[in-house]
């Protein structure tokens, strides 16, 4: 270690993750390292594990074997409290997942008060809060089903980042919506970029990764093939599989 | 005597009804607290069945649909014979009214199970996705995200089955409660004529309606907002 250079230590620290489903190996081997205010995007076909990969880093997939800690928590030390641990981890879903019998408000507010321990009034506080950070704060009161899938998406990232988290994983955050409401949600991201929150988005928004991402990695077949700046990997690709990829995604 | 005298007077028998009337409504009040036990006891023992089965225990699980399977299957006045001639040879005694009301507790506690059970897998694995990653554990999500949304799905069939069980307490008769049927039909005998079933036929939709009422009223009370 160079004296005096204190490196600062990583947010998301996975290191020789594996996965098996039954038979299946889907990841073989992955390293994903991010530092705080990094903002990573992970791209691959479909099937290559990036789903996968993400869901390692809250456990709600636990790897076969090797390590994830998360702003220094182990996660997969069975002494960890799991539920601790995934309040500095938020998560932001393909389907959105809000919950249908509650008003975006009380979305919001449940994991504040049930698992951060406020008081009703100071839930609904910090929800309105974060509501308003999504640009949704006059929608506090409506159901789910009376949101579209955007605005459905942007209630979901309020209640994710209403706890604080220290990373932001997003997995699929557009690919259930209209072209037209992608925008939007995409807005939000950036926003929450901008005031530096440390974020890895498994992603299609290829523009979006030119435009906002500090890092590219792409995946095939349950590897890191190549990562870079979007420069480096869109720009010039080492590897004949990224390339390839990438001309798929031109067509 | 015209056929419609007759029918009246087999049927509609005012002097009879009046007679056996205050029977009836003691019948009815019987029926009512006899109900009213199965109802709660039914959902809540099916509820809590159904709960546990979803914290995956094993042994405990194959336990549960042992049980369940069990207790679909038998016609419930099978069960109530046996609880009651068959139970004092082991030792404990139960009336006639414990005896249907444990029948028809494990048997509307069956199918509540299944059902609840039901509703809960019928929640997108989603659902329980969102709340772990925000730190919820498994009975708070349970609780607050997974059951609301399950019991609501459950709400038709659950209203369904519970009348339908309920009605059972007309299987009472058989071991001497006296409840509706069993009043009337003594009634019957007493009096060499049938009037007293109308009674009893009004008396079980006085009961009944209310409780297929309330259910609708349930079903429309919860459905989802939109």
């Amino acid at each position: 270690m160079l004296s005096g250079v204190a490196t600062a230590r990583p947010i998301v620290d996975a290191i020789g993750i594996h996965k098996h489903f039954g038979a299946l190996h889907v990841l073989k081997g992955v390293d994903l390292v991010v530092s705080e205010r990094e903002l990573v995007f992970v791209i691959g076909p479909s099937g290559s594990g990036k789903s996968t990969l993400l869901r390692c880093c809250n456990r709600l997939e636990t790897p076969s074997s090797g390590s994830v800690m998360v702003d220094g928590i182990d996660l997969l030390d069975r002494r960890t409290d799991i539920n601790l641990a995934r309040q500095r981890i938020g998560m932001v879903f393909q389907q959105f997942n809000l919950y249908p019998h509650m008003t975006a408000r009380g979305n919001v507010t449940l994991a504040l008060r049930k698992v951060a321990g406020k008081s009703r009034a100071e839930a609904d506080e910090l929800a309105d809060a974060a509501l308003a950070r999504v640009g949704l704060a006059e929608k506090a009161e409506a159901y789910p089903l009376e949101l579209s899938g955007g605005q459905q998406q942007r209630v979901a990232i309020a209640r994710a980042i209403a706890l604080e988290p220290r990373v932001m994983l997003f997995d699929e955050p557009t690919s259930a919506l209209d072209p037209e409401l992608v925008g939007g949600v995409l807005a939000v991201m950036r926003s929450l970029r901008e005031a530096g929150m440390t974020m890895v988005v498994v992603s299609h928004e290829m523009a979006f990764a030119r435009a906002a991402a500090d890092r590219v990695v792409f995946m095939d077949h349950g590897v890191i093939v190549e990562q870079g700046t979007p420069a480096q990997v869109f720009g010039a690709p080492q590897q004949e599989r990224t390339r390839a990829f990438l001309r798929q995604l031109d067509h | 005597m015209t056929d419609w005298d007759r029918f009246v007077f087999t049927f509609f028998n005012w002097k009879v009804m009046a007679e056996y009337l205050p029977k009836i409504v003691e019948g009815f009040i019987l029926t009512v607290e006899l109900a009213l036990l199965i109802v709660v006891s039914g959902l809540a023992l099916g509820l809590a069945l159904a709960v546990i089965r979803s914290f995956g225990i094993r042994p405990l699980n194959w336990l549960i649909v042992f049980v369940v399977d069990l207790f679909r299957a038998l016609p419930p006045l099978v069960i109530i014979v046996l609880i009651y001639f068959g139970l004092p040879s082991l030792g404990p005694a139960p009336s006639g009214f414990v005896s249907t009301w444990i029948s028809l507790t494990l048997v509307l506690a069956a199918f509540a199970e299944e059902i609840v059970w039901g509703g809960i897998l019928a929640v997108p694995k989603g659902q329980w996705e969102a709340a772990r990653s925000t730190g919820l554990g498994f009975t708070a999500t349970l609780t607050h995200v997974v059951l609301p949304q399950a019991l609501r799905i459950c709400i038709p069939p659950l209203t369904n089955r519970t009348i339908a069980i309920t009605k059972g307490t007309a299987l009472g008769s058989v071991v001497a409660v006296a409840e509706i049927l069993s009043v009337a039909s003594g009634a019957v005998a007493f009096s060499s004529n049938p009037s007293p079933l109308t009674l009893g036929a009004i008396a079980y939709l006085i009961l009944f309606i209310p409780v297929v009422a309330f259910g609708r009223w349930v079903e429309t009370r919860f459905a989802w907002k939109r």
